[in-house]
């Protein structure tokens, strides 16, 4: 009799073997095991291990101060930007540790997008070109159609096109907050990331822009791994597939409280803390 | 050599973690480029802030070394006591205190000028002109900063001095009233302006946040938006003080060459830098005393600015304003 798992692992290499060799990456997901992050002396983050599933949406919530922007910064390598910040333990995507020694992290940005509180669309560019930012700073040559192509889809991905392909010529900063925040997310799938990072990405939009931004999410997350920031718990429990719970003592280190599914943080938290917290008890 | 693939085809999880790998360390044809890229631009400018570096220790050097030859044959008590500065002559005496007192007095009088006049204009124009009044009158402004210094000078000597006459009769032709009140309009704009960009940092949010407390235009101003910018004003005055301190065309015109230890503005007086023209251009022989007395006031004025400028980096950095 055969080994039952030799063989699926054959079946699984002979889907592999016929399947399309695609060019675009599907989820990836992260692994992060005790992640501590100072600014100078001071310690925001301490030892946090959680790990980040592919294609699924990862809310991490906790009251103001407690380190949660600090905490997904720390996924892309943008936290080592603060003049004096440093980073302890490490941050695997796929298995790679992002932290390791000879790691560009220019590279790791470009697996790892991220939109901002604020939209930031360049001022001074098309909403095209804005689109095109970072794609231009990864590949030198890049034609008219594959740069149409490129525009197009990501626009399509980030769920503006019809609202902006008679404008393309525009500067970015002409559109609306909601629409600008798109454009961002449009800016972010461009380079085509495995990751995308998200820090309150509907703070400073209104109910009805924010109602877009949680559908493309939804939407989004057939293709990306997404880990949100957000202090909206109703927001957490309509997209969030999984919840990280920080919240920082007296010494104002955020320390992981608890990690579960939304579901159960949301119904059924081990923690009281937690409960409070989404309560509205505390923060 | 052909340009690798942007994405690699990827099928299974051992060969996406080979690229994922493979792209973050970065081994990529354009990863070497943009490296090396970051290093030429990095060596780049390490390269031009070693030069202002190299020629400030060039300067500090060349000023000491003369300094240093200076004050064996001169004692420095003597400098820093005598109340005479009289090298040039046969009997010598060699005490700062006629140049500083004048170099101090000059500077004091542009400031009055500057300062009051300067802060109103930014006032007026950040807070209360219309944006069609200022882009009017703030170039007018900046003209001001464009005149060679020689033209203030004369301005001072030919104009303002017999205007002045008519008012104070015991006013000599050479004084340091009319240099330092001409002073005063050249570092104007340099106030002025500094300070208006200062004022215009100033959040909306915070001045709306007091209107809508009740308050006044003036209020505003006066309790919000100049104590905000607080640090840039001051930068400001130190940096046109340094500037007035340093300002060597107007006083050498329009003060004279008298080293005289007096605080009265309305006789001729010498600066420290109108010591250094007058030696400079006459024929003092290199390596006499005379040549090094330039060294000794040089040294005098440089370390003057250096304490100026060490003062305006502590006081900026103890009431800088941050501002999202």
């Amino acid at each position: 009799m055969a080994d039952p798992i030799a063989a699926l692992t054959n079946a699984q290499a002979a889907r592999a073997e016929a399947a399309p060799r695609v060019q675009a990456p599907t989820a990836a997901g992260m692994d992060v095991e005790q992640l501590s992050a100072f600014y100078g002396r001071f310690q925001a983050l301490a030892e946090i291990t959680l790990p980040i599933h592919p294609g699924a949406v990862t809310a991490v919530i906790g009251p103001s101060g407690c380190g949660k922007s600090t905490f997904i910064r720390c996924l892309n390598r943008l936290h080592e930007l603060t003049p004096g910040a440093r980073v302890t333990g490490s941050v695997r995507l796929e298995g790679v540790d992002i932290y390791q020694p000879g790691v560009d992290p220019a590279r790791v940005r470009q697996l790892v997008g991220m939109v901002f509180q604020k939209p930031n669309p360049f001022p001074t560019l098309s909403i095209y070109d804005n689109v095109l930012a970072g794609v231009r700073l990864h590949r030198s040559r890049l034609s008219r159609a594959e740069a149409d192509e490129i525009v197009e889809r990501s626009l399509r991905a980030a769920a503006l096109w019809d609202e902006v392909k008679d404008k393309l010529k525009a500067p970015g900063s002409s559109l609306s907050g909601g629409q600008q925040q798109r454009l961002c997310i449009a800016r972010a799938l461009a380079v085509e990331p495995l990751v995308l990072l998200m820090d309150e990405p509907t703070s400073a939009l209104d109910p009805i822009a924010t109602y877009r931004i949680e559908e493309l999410i939804w939407e989004l997350k057939q293709r990306y791994t997404i880990v949100i920031v957000t202090h909206n718990m109703q927001q957490a429990a309509r997209i969030a597939d999984y919840v990280a719970f920080l919240l920082a003592g007296e010494e104002r280190t955020g320390r992981l409280i608890e990690f579960d599914t939304a579901q159960r943080i949301f119904t059924n938290p081990k923690r009281k803390e937690t409960e409070d917290y989404i309560t509205g008890k505390i923060g | 050599m052909t340009t690798e693939p942007f994405l690699a085809p990827v099928t299974t999880p051992a060969e996406r973690r080979e690229w994922i790998l493979r792209l973050l360390t970065g081994t990529q044809r354009v990863d070497r480029i943009r490296r090396l890229r970051e290093s030429i631009i990095l060596s780049l400018l390490f390269l031009s802030a070693l030069i202002s570096v190299a020629t400030t220790i060039g300067i500090i050097y060349t000023l000491s070394i003369e300094t240093f030859h200076f004050f064996q044959r001169v004692s420095l008590i003597d400098f820093l006591t005598d109340t005479q500065w009289t090298p040039l002559f046969t009997e010598k005496h060699f005490g700062i205190w006629p140049l500083l007192t004048a170099t101090l007095l000059v500077s004091a009088i542009a400031m009055l000028v500057a300062l009051p006049l300067g802060l109103l204009a930014a006032i007026g124009l950040s807070e209360y002109a219309s944006p069609r009044l200022a882009s009017i009158v703030k170039p007018i402004l900046e003209i001001l900063a464009g005149v060679p210094t020689v033209v203030y000078g004369y301005f001072a000597l030919l104009f303002v001095t017999p205007l002045l006459k008519r008012f104070i009769p015991q006013l000599e032709v050479f004084n340091a009233l009319s240099a330092g009140l001409v002073m005063g309009i050249m570092i104007l704009p340099l106030v002025a302006s500094l300070s208006e960009d200062a004022m215009r940092a100033v959040p909306q949010s915070l001045r709306e946040g007091a209107y809508a407390l009740g308050a006044t235009k003036l209020e505003v101003v006066w309790r919000v938006v100049v104590p905000s910018s607080l640090s840039g004003i001051v930068a400001a005055s130190i940096l046109a003080i340094s500037r007035a301190i340093g300002e060597t065309m107007i006083v050498a015109i329009a003060m004279g060459q008298v080293p005289r230890l007096t605080l009265n503005p309305l006789v001729a007086m010498e600066t420290m830098t109108a010591y250094i023209v007058q030696v400079s251009l006459g024929d003092t022989p290199h390596g006499s005393l005379e040549y090094q007395t330039i060294f000794a006031v040089g040294t005098a004025l440089f370390l003057i600015t250096m304490v100026l400028n060490l003062l305006s980096y502590r006081f900026l950095q103890r009431f800088r304003e941050v501002y999202e």
